[in-house]
This record gives structure tokens, C-alpha cells and sequence, in this order.
């Protein structure tokens, strides 16, 4: 599914990502993990084709594709989700009216006929059931006085809706509060299919306990400096950070 | 890398999608102007004499007076010998009493523009249309319907032939023939316009509508507008405007008045969307407009909502004089300037009357290298007793090289007034753009989507079809400021 090959990757001429490698197939889980300001969020970022992230090297292979050569919406038209560590405000833009041109924005790309409101109305109900999304939150300015743990569960809401093939969850985890991070790791794992890779993001081994990785990367200083199955978690949490910077810094000696 | 501007500059680099010119035979004064030309229009349109009068009163005026400069706005002078101040299409005999009997050529004209007369025609009962073409009236539809409630709509010439006692008590009663430099040249030279007047009690079921277009080169545009409601009557109002590319700026000095009697109320709604010029500032309408309702009577209410897109520089505050007691004025604006564009536009509110009320809400979108300038002014007077006002004035930028600016002028006379005023100024993100591209929308459709749900307020003011079709302009207007 994705095929990421030594990617190194600069904003505003600071190099950031110094060589990723990283292979996800259809149905896996992935988790990447590591201190602030190690990348996460850069990799997201480039994965999604934001502008501001360039990229000095290497690939992203997604489904055959060459993924850097696609604009932004393609991507996400070819079924790349990022689910926003910020999600940004829109004022009197509905989160409906929002879903609405997203999803027809992908049918077309498919090749698909547009949904009609009906059909629509229905589709989006079924799917804010998953993350317990009350309904009165789709006639509501996309995330507009939302309160943190309301933009992620509405994150995991529009991904529920566009059905991606590979979604990036950028630290969704943060800023929940137990039983929310518990509706969203729900919604999530009822998301997980042999068609669909994810690739989540955290900083704590917390959401890890409710989303069961089959791969955990630890990223430092824009590299990945070890892979591992989902016990690289707990024992990352057990020795804390400190241990990944010796042991990184001991590699490079 | 691309940076946001240049991004916005490509959006803003798409052709005008209106731009094409209808070969009609024009009956036009060679340019120039003074007392003979203004006799000469009086006379093609054989106009009683009070009018002849008036607009020569006009004219004596207007040649004392010099164009205002106060305004925010840069253009080369304009040489008002160099005008020719009367163009009509060609007609054979009489006006077409249906559309069947309307130049093809003029119904292909709105076909481009969609706006698909016939099919209005058939759509029956929702719209009335009074279908101007260069300063003269083509076609009316639903003038029957209209006739059995007393209402009349018609061009304002024949509403000078037809009902000249009603033009005589209410024309210049709201916006006086010296008023200003552009509205006394109106004055003394308009060819043609609107004209509406409900009777008592009347209830007007239908929104009435005009679609104005400008086509002659060098003709300068002077419309004439004039709404009364009587005691107890309400109306809806649309007037809607695109204009064929042209290389030479056009003026138009339309003006509107609107009188409201007692428990009357008026809705005038405008989406306006002429040439705006090219992304240069080359060609473009030059829109000097003078609108102004009086609420004349207790109760009564006037509501102007517009949302310009078009013209080259833009010059209007379409106002309410709120003399009777408890009379309420709205001003819902949306203005947006591109490229070259620059619009100096705002409302007044003068509170006369005992309880008035005024809502004022204003969004400037400014891009490119359009400047946008709100200027607003609300005065209460000493009589004003418990007068209130709400303003509201948000801008929104995109990219860097493009301005906006407020001027809010407050002259309170009477210490018992409520005032209210807000503001903001708001930058369209990258960050909202990418988040919406993220989701499968075109960084252009992202763009259109911000834009119009920063004009939500004013939008919801529209009648329904309007605000379909105001959406869609912003859209287009918009094109080129993000890729
Ligand atoms: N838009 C940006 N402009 C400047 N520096 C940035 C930008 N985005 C990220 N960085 C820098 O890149 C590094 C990695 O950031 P980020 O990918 O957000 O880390 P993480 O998500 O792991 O906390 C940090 O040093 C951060 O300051
Ligand atoms: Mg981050």
C-alpha cells in the first residue's frame, strides 16, 4: 500500500526527515512514536502534500503511484486521510455542507455518481454513530467552538465518512480524556479492515493499549532508529525517551 | 516552493467568463452634453414637461458641482463631452408584448448569461422580469398578474407616460437632484430604469426582478429606480447585473430611491457582477451609485443586501433616512475586489424618528491587488429618542498585496442611543485551504467554500434563487486566487 523509501524532507531549508524508510501493507497498523519535534508530524504532512514541506530525497510509493507527484486533493481522492494533530476552524462553513463536497469530490474521482441528499443524510448518520458524534454536531461550523477532544472525535468522524484506504492519524490521542480516547479507539478499530493501512501517531503508548498496533517505529531526529511489535511500546514507556536518544546516540558514535 | 500569493495570483489570472459583445444596432446622441442634449432625451422619450424641467434644473446644478474626491478610489479623470448619453436597441414600431418578439439576439445574450428568460417565463409566478438592455425596457413578463393587485412595475419611461402623477410626488423626494455631482448628472440624462409602486395593503407575492446589462461601447449608463410602498404594502426587490468585456471603462451613475410609508417595507436585494476589468485594471464599469431609502412613514422598514463582484471601482452606500417612529434599516453587504479592483462602499444610517433601528453588516474580501473600503455613518439625531445600531464590519484578505479599510463615522446627537459596534479582520489560511484539500476539495472550490461561508449572514438575507446565484459569482470571481 505505502512504500516510503529514504525520504528525507526540509522546511524553510531546516532539514527535518533524514532518510525514512517505511513499508505498510493493506490491513496493517502501524505506530510511529517518538519525542516532540522528532518529525511526526512532518512525515504526516508529506504524506498529505502540504506545500510548505519539501522534499530533498528519496519516494512514497502508494498504490503503485508515485504519491509526491500527486497534488494534495488527489491524494486524498486516491483515499490518503490525515487525521489533523490541529484541525483547523471554518467558519460558517457546515460540517454537513463540508462531508458533502469531500465525498462527492472522491465519488467523481471514482468515477462514481454524486450522492444525493438523501442518501448522503443517511450515510453520515450511520457513520458519527461510530464515534458517538451527537447529529447536532453536522450542522455545525466545521470545528467552530469545538472543544479539543470534539475536533479529533470529528477527525475520526470525516474519516469514518470518506472510507480512505490509508489514513495518518496525527496524535489524535492527545488532548482526551479517558472515555473519549476510548469512543475514538473504537471508532478506529471498527474502521480496521484487510483493505485499509493505518498509520498512527502518538506520543504516549496509552492509545496503543486501545489501537493494537502490528508495527511500532520509533522516529528521532527524522529517522527511524527502531522498529518492533507492540512490546517497543511498553518498553519505550518503561525506560521513557532517554533511553531511545543513548541508544541513537550510541549508533552514531 | 509556491507561497500563497503566488497562488492566489493564478486563481485571480482567469478570464472574465461574461466577456462577449451583441451585435444590435444602437440609436445612440453622438457624445457630448449640455442643455440640447438633455432636451433631446426628454424629447425621444416624449416626456411631459415637468420632467423636462426637472432634468434641466439637474443640469443647471450639476454644471456648478465637482466630482467628490473624498472616496478611496485611483481612476483617470473622466471626460463626461466624451459620453454619449443616450443608446437604445433598435425597435420595429412598438415595445414586444412577448418574448417571442424579442431580438433572438438579445435572448441568446442571457442564454450565455443563464439567465434563461424563457424559462422563467415558464417557471410561472416566481420571478417578474423587467428586462433591461442599454437604458431601455425589452421585455416584461408578469405584468398581468401584477396589474390585478394595482401593483405597478414597469420601465421607468412608461411609468412617465402611464402614472406621471405618481413620478411627479416621488421622484428626487429621497435622493434630490442636487443631492451629489453623480446623482444630479443622473438627473438631467438618465434614459430609463425601474419603476414599482404597491398600493395600500398590498402584499406583493412575487419577487420582482431586473436583470441590467450594459452593451454599447462609450455609453455611459444612467439608471433610474424608483420603489414606493404605500401604507401597509410590502415588496422584494432583485436587481442583478453582468456586463460584455469591453476595453474602455464605462460609467454608470445609476440611482435608486426607495420610499416606504407607513408599516411599509421594502427589500432590496443586489447581486451585482459587471466587467470588473482585466487582471491589469484595464477595461472595467466605473459604478458611482447613488441608492437611499426613506422609511417616511411609523413602522416601516427598508433592507438593502448587495453583494458586488463586479466593476472596476465601486462607489455606493445605499442608505436609510429613518424618519418615521419605530422604523428599522438593515444593510447586509458583501463586496469583493480582485485583481485591480477597488471598492469604496458602505451605507448611512440617519436616525430621525422616536425607537429606530439599524443593523448594519458589512464583509470585505479583498484579493489580489483589489483594495476594499468600508465607510459607513450612523447619526442620531437630537428627536431620536432610544435610537439603536448594530455594526458589524469583517474583512477578509487574500494574500498580501491586496488592502482593506474601515471608516466608521458615529455622530450621536441624543444621549438616550444604544450603539453597537464590531470588527474583524481575518486572513484565509493555508492551513484552511490545505485542510479542506486534504479532504478531496479543490484548493479553488476550498477558497469559494471559506469565502462564502465568511458571507453566511449576509447570504441568508437573499431571497433564495439570489442567494444560489451569489454563491456561484463568488466562486467565479474568485477564480485565480489559489492554484
Ligand atoms: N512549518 C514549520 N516551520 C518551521 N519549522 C517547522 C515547521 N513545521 C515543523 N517544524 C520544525 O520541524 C521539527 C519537527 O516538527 P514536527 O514534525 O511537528 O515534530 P513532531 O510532530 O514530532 O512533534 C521541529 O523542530 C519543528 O519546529
Ligand atoms: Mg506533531
Amino acid at each position: 500500500m505505502l512504500e516510503i523509501k529514504n525520504l528525507h524532507a526540509q522546511v524553510e531549508d531546516k532539514p527535518i526527515l533524514q532518510g525514512i524508510d517505511l513499508t505498510i501493507n493493506p490491513g496493517e497498523v502501524h505506530a510511529i512514536m517518538g519525542p516532540n519535534g522528532s518529525g511526526k508530524s512532518t512525515l504526516a504532512s508529506v504524506i498529505a502534500g502540504r506545500d510548505e514541506y519539501e522534499v530533498t530525497g528519496g519516494s512514497i510509493d502508494y498504490k503503485g503511484k508515485d504519491l509526491l507527484d500527486m497534488e494534495p486533493e488527489d491524494r486524498a481522492r486516491e483515499g490518503v486521510f490525515l487525521a489533523f494533530q490541529y484541525p483547523v476552524e471554518i467558519p460558517g462553513v457546515s460540517n454537513m455542507y463540508f462531508m458533502k463536497a469531500a465525498l462527492n469530490a472522491v465519488r467523481t474521482h471514482r468515477g462514481e455518481s454524486e450522492m444525493d441528499a438523501m442518501d448522503f443524510l443517511a450515510w453520515v448518520k450511520e457513520r458519527a454513530k461510530l464515534v458517538q458524534m451527537d447529529e447536532s454536531f453536522l450542522k455545525r461550523n466545521i470545528n467552530e467552538g469545538f472543544s479539543g477532544g470534539e475536533k479529533k472525535r470529528n477527525e475520526i468522524f470525516q474519516m469514518a465518512v470518506l472510507d480512505p484506504s490509508l489514513a495518518v492519524l496525527d496524535e489524535t490521542d492527545s488532548g482526551l480524556d479517558i472515555d473519549a480516547l476510548r469512543i475514538v479507539s473504537d471508532g478506529v478499530n471498527a474502521l480496521r479492515n484487510e483493505n485499509r493501512a493505518v498509520l498512527v501517531i502518538t506520543h504516549y503508548q496509552r492509545l496503543l493499549e486501545y489501537i493494537v498496533p502490528d508495527k511500532v517505529h520509533v522516529l528521532y531526529d527524522g529517522k527511524i532508529i527502531r522498529s518492533g511489535d507492540r512490546n517497543l511500546a511498553l518498553e519505550l514507556e518503561e525506560k521513557g525517551y532517554g533511553w531511545i536518544e543513548q541508544e541513537a546516540a550510541e549508533a552514531t558514535r | 516552493m509556491k507561497t500563497e500569493t503566488q497562488n492566489l495570483e493564478e486563481l485571480a489570472n482567469r478570464d472574465y467568463k461574461y466577456g462577449f459583445v451583441t451585435d444590435i444596432d444602437a440609436d445612440s446622441l453622438p457624445p457630448g452634453l449640455d442643455e440640447d442634449v438633455v432636451r433631446a432625451i426628454s424629447a425621444k422619450k416624449n416626456e411631459p414637461e415637468f420632467m423636462l424641467e426637472w432634468r434641466l434644473k439637474a443640469f443647471r446644478h450639476w454644471k456648478t458641482m465637482t466630482e467628490p474626491t473624498w472616496a478611496f478610489v485611483k481612476y483617470p479623470e473622466i471626460d463626461y463631452q466624451a459620453i454619449s448619453y443616450y443608446s437604445a436597441p433598435k425597435k420595429a414600431g412598438e415595445g414586444p408584448k412577448s418574448l417571442d418578439e424579442v431580438d433572438p439576439e438579445l435572448l441568446k445574450t442571457y442564454e450565455k448569461l443563464g439567465i434563461p428568460l424563457k424559462e422563467q417565463e415558464i417557471l410561472a409566478g416566481v420571478v417578474a422580469v423587467d428586462a433591461v438592455f442599454d437604458s431601455v425596457s425589452v421585455a416584461t413578463t408578469f405584468k398581468d398578474k401584477l396589474h390585478d393587485l394595482g401593483i405597478v412595475f414597469c420601465s421607468f419611461s412608461e411609468a412617465v407616460q402611464n402614472h406621471p402623477e405618481l413620478v411627479e410626488k416621488y421622484l428626487g423626494t429621497v435622493v434630490p437632484h442636487t443631492d451629489n455631482f453623480f446623482a444630479a448628472l443622473n438627473s438631467a440624462v438618465f434614459s430609463d430604469g425601474s419603476f414599482v409602486y404597491v398600493p395600500k395593503g398590498v402584499r406583493c407575492p412575487m419577487e420582482l426582478s431586473t436583470y441590467f446589462r450594459i452593451n454599447a461601447a462609450n455609453t455611459g449608463q444612467f439608471e433610474r429606480t424608483l420603489i414606493v410602498a404605500d401604507e401597509g404594502a410590502s415588496v422584494s426587490y432583485l436587481e442583478g447585473c453582468t456586463a460584455p468585456m469591453r476595453d474602455e471603462n464605462q460609467l454608470h451613475a445609476a440611482v435608486v430611491e426607495l420610499v416606504a410609508l407607513d408599516n411599509a417595507k421594502i427589500k432590496y436585494s443586489t447581486v451585482q457582477n459587471w466587467y470588473p476589468g482585466d487582471k491589469d485594471g484595464k477595461g472595467g464599469i466605473y459604478n458611482f451609485v447613488t441608492k437611499r431609502g426613506k422609511c417616511a412613514g411609523v413602522n416601516s422598514k427598508i433592507s438593502w443586501t448587495q453583494v458586488e463582484t463586479g466593476s472596476a471601482i465601486t462607489w455606493k452606500y445605499p442608505s436609510c433616512i429613518l424618519q418615521g417612529d419605530n422604523s428599522i434599516g438593515e444593510f447586509y453587504s458583501v463586496a469583493l475586489t480582485n485583481n485591480k479592483q477597488q471598492a469604496d462602499t458602505g451605507t448611512k444610517m440617519i436616525h430621525i424618528g422616536k425607537n429606530t433601528r439599524s443593523t448594519i453588516v458589512s464583509k470585505g474580501i479583498s484579493a489580489g491587488e483589489g483594495q476594499n473600503t468600508y465607510r459607513g455613518q450612523v447619526k442620531i439625531l437630537k428627536g431620536a429618542d432610544n435610537a439603536r445600531n448594530y455594526s458589524q464590519c469583517d474583512s477578509m484578505l487574500l494574500g498580501d498585496r491586496c488592502g482593506a479599510h474601515t471608516f466608521p463615522y458615529i455622530d450621536v446627537q441624543n444621549p438616550s442611543a444604544t450603539m453597537e459596534h464590531e470588527a474583524s479582520t481575518a486572513k484565509i489560511g493555508e492551513d484552511q485551504i490545505f485542510y479542506c484539500q486534504q479532504r478531496g476539495i479543490s484548493a479553488e472550490d476550498a477558497v469559494s467554500m471559506i469565502v462564502n461561508g465568511f458571507c453566511k449572514e449576509v447570504f441568508r438575507e437573499l431571497p433564495m434563487e439570489f442567494a444560489v446565484e451569489a454563491q456561484k459569482l463568488l466562486g467565479i470571481s474568485l477564480e485565480g486566487s489559489v492554484g
